[in-house]
């Protein structure tokens, strides 16, 4: 029978000011972006990075929650890979990311008529 | 189906489909169902092709994409629709970025139903399409007789 | 695009596909090259884009199923699976063993499928045509297994929240290990061809390399992982009967494409014998429960697909609809290390590469 490897995850809420020094620290920890991904709960966004250890089989989810109009620090400069999770976050849900390093495709990578089509109040 | 006297050469075009038109389009080109015993020969090349089979619904993106491809083929050509969502738009008709089925785009002439459709079905519209293309390319030509004789 | 074509003027921007021969479905890329050789790869996406993620909204969390069944119609099964389990989850349903087994029973069919596909695609991709008619050909076979189990040669909708909703009989579990021992039979001989021959291997072997250190750093995921020496695989995670069964990620050191293939090929055995494995284990009972109610929570679930780990992230809150999908899926991972891989590579190698990644697109782009 094959052992199971199974950590527990965890979601660390974090404030927005204290994001980049969190992802440093699990950088840090050789963790790899799993994914990012952006949520619309009760008129605020719920923005949420994955770093997972591929060693311990075990997830943490980083979230900082933030109102619609504001912005977000990217974190591309630790992890550059994350641009794709920033644009699609950036195109489909309308999010401002701040400082993006690497290939800032503005609205280009999907390549959509409908501005932000996953951003609920906003209708534009 | 009688006697084929032309031998249409096939385009695949993939829409926005899931994919499972598209393998299926492929699986009935394989060996095992083997579409090319009817003599079509899959192309990469628009200018070549006659018919042309489209799998997935349209989107804004591939819309004029799907409009070039079928400007590009010469006349005489045929479209089939593989597929409930090349038909409507199937489970994703609801979604924001899905128009609808290929006929919103270009004139559909066959409609292949089934989600994946089943090659079964995938060869029985192409047998559809081979009689209506050939019945299009003889009227093609006598009209270009027709033309000849005018002058 | 970025202005790096104005710096140098032997530079030029190959735009490729989004309609091309080699690939069955359209994805963009803006290549930069200098002479033969490609300096930098631009993806861009979009062409399948349908949004079905939005589509929340308008279906309840039963009929997403259908709709998350259909992201791919490559790994449908695997899809509908990590979706349904994510809800399950969050609702606090305790699936029978029956329906565990059964899960893994599929979804191991179709990494079986998924595997000789993309071989199939790659003997084409390198232009050995009969190799990849021979793949298909013994692809088939799976399918049939499909159709009989199921009724679906692609696409099941045998999920749902609480278990499954079709059951397999003795005779469909001894047929399944008799097409098996013939599937294996089949692809010991191709085996021979994709590992030894002469003229494939000039084709594979050292081209595109990813370190272990790039793929870590890239994010990768899956066998294009697992080819770099990540031996990271989500079955380890213990879903369903996975706990039980006896297997180890198949891992090579090389990185390159040779590597990738010889993964992916030793995963179709794996898999194989995963499949034997739960047959002579699958207990009697149900398979699925009633479940009533509406989820509440949120949940991020991961499975290991053919292409590797996809995240499923639903987030509910007691209501008919759930408030939000995500679906990561491991194309949308790799891309990253597609990208890196293209840096440097002859533009002859462009379409293999892209392949050795095992594309989906129409998940990437959901």
């Amino acid at each position: 029978m094959a052992e199971v490897i199974h950590g527990i995850d965890e979601i660390r809420v974090v404030p927005k000011e204290e994001l980049l020094l969190a992802v440093m620290t699990l950088k840090n920890e050789n963790r790899r972006l799993a994914q990012a991904c952006a949520a619309y709960v009760n008129g605020l966004v719920e923005v949420s990075y994955t770093f997972a250890d591929d060693e311990a089989y075990q997830l943490v989810h980083l979230r900082v929650v933030i109102n619609p109009d504001d912005s977000i620090p990217s974190i591309t400069p630790f992890f550059p890979i994350a641009v794709f999770y920033e644009n699609e976050m950036s195109e489909l849900y309308g999010l401002r990311i701040d400082m993006m390093e690497g290939i800032d495709y503005h609205g280009r990578l999907y390549r959509i008529e409908k501005e932000a089509p996953f951003r609920p109040e906003v209708k534009k | 189906m009688a006697k084929v006297k032309k031998s249409p050469w096939l385009l695949h075009y993939d829409g926005s489909s899931c994919n499972g038109c598209d393998i299926e389009v492929l699986a009935s080109l394989t060996p095992v169902y083997d579409a090319e015993r009817f003599g079509i020969e899959n192309t990469g090349d628009p200018m070549q092709a006659d018919i042309f089979l489209v799998t997935g619904g349209v989107n804004t993106q591939n819309r004029d994409v799907v409009r070039q491809l079928y400007e590009q083929m010469p006349n005489p050509k045929v479209v089939v629709a593989v597929g409930v969502c090349a038909c409507t738009g199937g489970v994703f008709k609801d979604c924001y970025n899905i128009l609808g089925g290929v006929d919103k785009v270009i004139p559909v002439d066959i409609y292949v139903p089934g989600c994946a459709a089943r090659p079964q079905a995938i060869i029985d519209g192409l047998v559809k399409a081979i009689d209506l293309f050939e019945k299009r390319a003889n009227e093609w030509e006598t009209s270009l007789k027709g033309v000849k004789k005018g002058e | 695009m970025n202005g790096s074509s104005t710096v140098n003027k032997t530079r030029t921007v190959v735009p490729f596909g989004p309609q091309h021969p080699v690939l069955p479905e359209p994805v963009h890329l803006d290549l930069v090259i200098e002479d033969e050789r490609v300096i930098e790869a631009i993806p861009n996406i979009g062409f399948i884009h349908r949004g079905l993620e939005g589509l929340v909204e308008k279906k309840d969390f039963q009929e997403m199923t259908y709709v998350v069944e259909r992201t791919c119609g490559i790994c449908s099964f695997q899809h509908g699976m990590g979706y349904v389990e994510a809800v399950e989850h969050i609702m606090n349903v305790e699936t029978p063993d029956r329906a565990r087994h059964l899960r893994t029973i599929w979804s191991e069919l179709g990494r079986l499928h998924s595997h000789l596909l993309w071989l199939g695609l790659l003997a084409d991709g390198f232009g050995f045509e009969s190799l990849f008619y021979e793949c298909w050909r013994i692809r088939e076979h799976i399918l049939d297994l499909h159709e009989m189990t199921t009724g679906g040669r692609l696409i099941f909708s045998v999920n749902t929240v609480g278990g499954v909703l079709k059951d397999m009989t003795p005779e469909m579990l001894r047929k399944i290990l008799d097409t098996l021992d013939e599937v294996a039979r089949d692809v010991r001989v191709v085996e021979k061809t994709f590992l030894y021959d002469y003229t494939v291997q000039s084709r594979l072997k050292g081209v595109g390399v990813l370190t272990k250190q790039q793929a870590h750093d890239l994010g990768c995921c899956g066998p294009f992982a697992r080819a770099s020496g990540i031996a990271c695989d989500m079955r380890k995670l213990g879903y369903d009967a996975y706990p039980y069964l006896d297997f180890e990620p198949i891992t090579s050191n090389d990185g390159d494409s040779y590597a990738r293939c010889y993964v992916r090929l030793m995963e179709v055995y794996q898999s194989i014998d995963i499949i034997r494995q739960v047959i002579g284990r699958i207990p009697e009972g149900d398979i699925a429960v009633p479940v009533k109610g509406f989820p509440n929570g949120e949940y991020f679930n991961r499975v290991e697909q053919p292409r590797g780990e996809a995240y499923y992230y639903v987030k509910a809150s007691g209501k008919k609809t759930l408030d939000r999908l995500r679906i990561r899926t491991p194309t949308f991972a790799n891309l990253a290390g597609l990208t890196e891989t293209l840096k440097g590579a002859e533009i002859g190698d462009v379409p293999l590469l892209i392949l050795t990644i095992d594309p989906c697109i129409s998940c990437t782009e959901r």
